[in-house]
């Protein structure tokens, strides 16, 4: 993964850029020491690492649009940064950018039940909005399984998803307003409590922009009620092809589930030495959860245990506890651990669709054998969001490079399907530069003109999302 | 011009001297347009459609109505529920898919499964460079690039032609029932319907009629449904009597989706989205004849034409679009925002082909 080089000029003012950010900003919401910025270095994505220029917290939109104010005025890159847990590196710095991040912005402003909505700083963690609504039985829909750390601000960023948006949406459908602060330091009011915009949608431009439009400082979300009750049911299967099969079948029976989850062989082997679920030893597993009161649950059930039995799984287990509904996700939550266990991996996030699942099971099988690399699937079936796992080995030299050129063969494969390179993780400069498999100059140009009215000098979080020589001329 | 196929299309926009009029079915005259004509219905048909992915993919141009009929005949739907303004509006002709999503178009469903826009996962379009620019795809969960087609969905076609639109469907609902609350005053039609919206029972329409009153639609399963049904009518039972319609509750919806108890009345046509508590207060302002839906987010009024509505109903957050009548469209929005707004027009239309006549407001 190449990164630009370094712009000199800012390298050399990095003590007038300081200064000037100290200037507008409390002493302790600006760090320099070297020592202090190696906390910034990465995010999620941790094999690539470049050390900030400074890094800012501010506490309040007054704060941010000051600092951007700075920043813009001198010509330096920032990359804003909500609680770095990006997988695919949109929270990754440059040597010549400042890190503005928002974490220390975590208030809750307004709880409406009335109107069934929640506006927060952005900085508060995605788990603490629902702990912010759910005695009053609401609760903040979007849950990426990065939940308990990620940040508001790094959801709308990358519009991120989670396991029950078959039913609920992903982040741009829970998102009612912003405040947006652009590159030049002008606060914006975008959206709010009321459905749909009064003229051109750029809330829903906004959100998924990687922050390269602007940086969100507040949010307005919408809060649903809790369901009565949820449960789930594990399924287990001989092949792949029968379970994509039964999925298709319960999608296509007019059953909609919260969640359709789906484990491969490898995975199930990993999680079950590890977190010990009790799943069956079968070639692939589903998690398929259903919501309501008790008969609703009963008949959502009953009408998937008689589409699953028509594919003769050889397990079929119906949670009838809490506990058991525990166990039966503990596997499925434990997964991305338990492979972090076994060795080094890389989680791939291409979408596909559902009906080509089975096929691209397979082609995935035949392409690491291929590369000699094992890869272990684990994925929200329902919407044909694969999650991939690529085992390496970082201590071996080249194993990354041959991991990440099969990762590059898959997601080309997804789009090649009729896919997209990213269900919810973002591009972020793991993708970057195979955005040219899904998108043509056109389509890429559409994009970055975008960019262009957002903030025309290209200094927000500049060197994501485009292939770098597709923006080199606008980063400049 | 009818173009018969993308390219024509795109032919036909880098062809233009002057300003086009983009038509679908004409069925939403809203927006003032000039120009040449440029009708889209040559750009018909289903691309794709896998009931088993809940996934369609149709040429903008195609009729709702085909639409329509194809997903029933696989017991599915679109989830935002497209409403037809035809005798509200009194326009002739059959919408397309593409006016839907020009226009983002929902029906009292989209208080429940979002709107127009939270359903569409990809376009493709000509801007008005000529450039054919596609964003989403088929798939229902896409972060690849920016979100254009959130962008493209409420544009009313000042960006660009819509050539190619893709959703994701729902399946249809084995039954329905509503729940009406027939005598009750603004106000507490307005709080039944927050409480029933904030009540596990998944409510998937809550909306307000002169001469029938409070209505509050179940979806589902059968069982499902009947459950509901009882909960949900004796958790509301504090506000007033409660008596359900099952064997017509789907025409109750029809009609509000399509404002019937507006038709025929003269005056000019305005669509208020608001926060739904500021509903009674923005109502009790405008004075006027009223439907309420979206648990009173969405309230559409007629008015004498020339009264400014917007400043009759102040205070209340959201925004007002003229739908009928002289006057300026588009509720006037702040400088910034505006500024971007036109930033983007400038982008994607430099040469100003779709903005449109004037007292749009944009």
């Amino acid at each position: 993964m190449q990164m630009p080089v370094p712009n000199p000029a800012i390298l050399a003012k990095k003590a007038a850029v300081v200064a000037a950010l100290r200037a507008v900003l409390p002493a302790d919401a600006v760090i320099d020491a070297p020592e202090e910025t190696r906390a910034y270095e990465c995010d999620a994505l941790a094999a690539y690492r470049a050390q900030p220029l400074a890094v800012v917290l501010p506490r309040t939109t007054a704060e941010v649009a000051a600092a951007l104010k700075v920043c813009h005025n001198l010509g330096v890159p920032v990359v804003p940064r909500g609680a770095g847990t990006s997988l695919a590196g949109g929270a990754m710095p440059t040597e010549d950018a400042v890190i503005l991040g928002v974490a220390r912005m975590t208030a809750v402003l307004e709880v409406d039940t009335v109107n069934r909505f929640i506006r927060v700083e952005a900085g508060r963690t995605n788990l603490a909005v629902t702990a912010a609504v759910e005695g009053e039985g609401f609760f903040y829909a979007p849950d990426p399984s990065s939940q308990l750390a990620c940040l508001i601000a790094g959801n709308i960023a990358m519009n991120s998803g989670g396991a029950h948006c078959l039913k609920y949406g992903v982040t741009t459908n829970n998102l009612l307003g912003v405040t947006l602060v652009t590159m030049a330091g002008e606060v914006l009011e975008i959206g709010g409590p009321w459905n749909d915009a009064g003229g051109l949608d750029l809330l829903g431009l906004v959100c998924g922009s990687e922050g390269q439009l602007g940086v969100v400082t507040e949010a307005t979300l919408r809060i649903l009620p809790k369901p009565e009750g949820a449960r789930p049911v594990l399924i287990g299967f001989d092949s792949n092809a029968v379970a994509g099969a039964c999925v298709a079948d319960i999608i296509r029976a007019g059953v909609l589930p919260v969640a359709i989850e789906f484990m491969d062989r490898p995975c199930i082997r990993a999680t079950e030495a590890f977190a010990r679920a009790g799943y069956p030893d079968c070639e692939a597993l589903l998690i398929v959860e259903v919501e309501g009161a008790e008969a609703e649950i009963a008949e959502q059930l009953g009408l998937i245990r008689q589409i699953a039995m028509r594919h003769a799984p050889v397990e079929f287990r119906e949670s009838r506890s809490e506990d058991e509904s525990r166990k039966i996700w503990l596997g499925r939550k434990s997964a991305f651990g338990a492979m972090g266990q076994i060795n080094d991996y890389v989680c791939l996030d291409g979408t596909i669709p559902v009906s080509a699942l089975p096929e691209v099971l397979g082609r995935i099988g035949e392409l690491a054998k291929a590369a000699g690399l094992e890869v272990a699937n684990v994925f929200h079936a329902g919407d044909g969001n694969m999650h991939p796992l690529i085992l390496y080995d970082a201590n071996l030299p080249g194993d990354l490079e041959r991991c990440e050129a099969l990762g590059a063969d898959i997601l080309r494969l997804c789009v090649e399907v009729g896919g997209c390179l990213t269900g919810e993780h973002g591009v972020g400069i793991e993708k970057r530069d195979l955005m040219t498999a899904q998108f043509n100059g056109a389509d890429l140009e559409a994009q970055m003109r975008v960019k262009d009215v957002f903030d025309p000098r290209w200094l927000l979080n500049p060197a994501k999302v485009f292939p770098l020589d597709l923006s080199a001329a606008r980063r400049g | 011009m009818k173009p018969r196929d993308e390219s024509e299309l795109a032919e036909a926009i880098r062809a233009a001297a002057g300003p086009l009029r983009v038509v679908g079915g004409g069925t939403r005259p809203v927006v003032r347009a000039a120009g040449e004509a440029l009708h889209i219905g040559g750009l018909a048909g289903v691309r794709l459609y896998e009931p088993a992915a809940l996934t369609l993919v149709v040429g903008a141009g195609t009729p709702l109505a085909e639409v329509e009929a194809l997903l029933a005949g696989e017991r599915q739907r679109l989830g935002f529920e497209p409403v037809r303004w035809n005798a509200l509006l009194g326009a002739a002709g059959e919408s397309t898919i593409g006016g839907v999503v020009a226009a983002n178009v929902s029906g009292p469903r989209r208080l429940q499964t979002g709107a127009c826009r939270d359903a569409l996962i990809g376009v493709r379009f000509v801007d008005g460079r000529g450039e054919v620019v596609k964003s989403g795809g088929r798939v229902m969960k896409n972060v690849t690039g920016y979100d254009l087609v959130k962008l493209m969905a409420g544009s009313w076609g000042q960006l660009g032609v819509l050539s190619e639109v893709a959703f994701k469907l729902q399946p249809a609902a084995a039954t329905e029932a509503t729940v009406v609350l027939e005598d009750l005053g603004l106000g507490d039609a307005v709080a039944a319907m927050a409480a029933a919206m904030g009540s596990p029972f998944e409510v998937s329409g809550a909306g307000w009629m002169p001469g029938v009153g409070t209505m509050l639609r179940l979806e589902g399963l059968a069982e499902s449904v009947a459950y509901r049904v009882g909960r949900l009518s004796a958790a509301l039972a504090r506000f007033g009597a409660v008596r359900i319609q099952r064997e017509s509750s789907g025409a109750l919806w029809r009609a509000l989706g399509e404002v019937a108890p507006l038709h025929g009345l003269a005056g000019a046509i305005w669509r208020f989205s608001v926060k739904p508590s500021e509903a009674p207060g923005v109502v009790a302002r405008l004075g006027c004849p009223v439907v309420l839906d979206w648990g009173g987010g969405l309230i559409w009024a007629v008015l004498p034409e020339g009264v400014d509505a917007r400043a009759l109903a102040a205070p209340y957050s959201g925004h007002a679009t003229l739908m009928r009548g002289p006057g300026v469209v588009f509720q006037p929005e702040a400088p910034a925002i505006a500024a971007l707004g036109a930033g983007l027009r400038a982008q994607f239309d430099p040469r100003g082909l779709f903005s449109g006549g004037a007292g749009n407001g944009l």
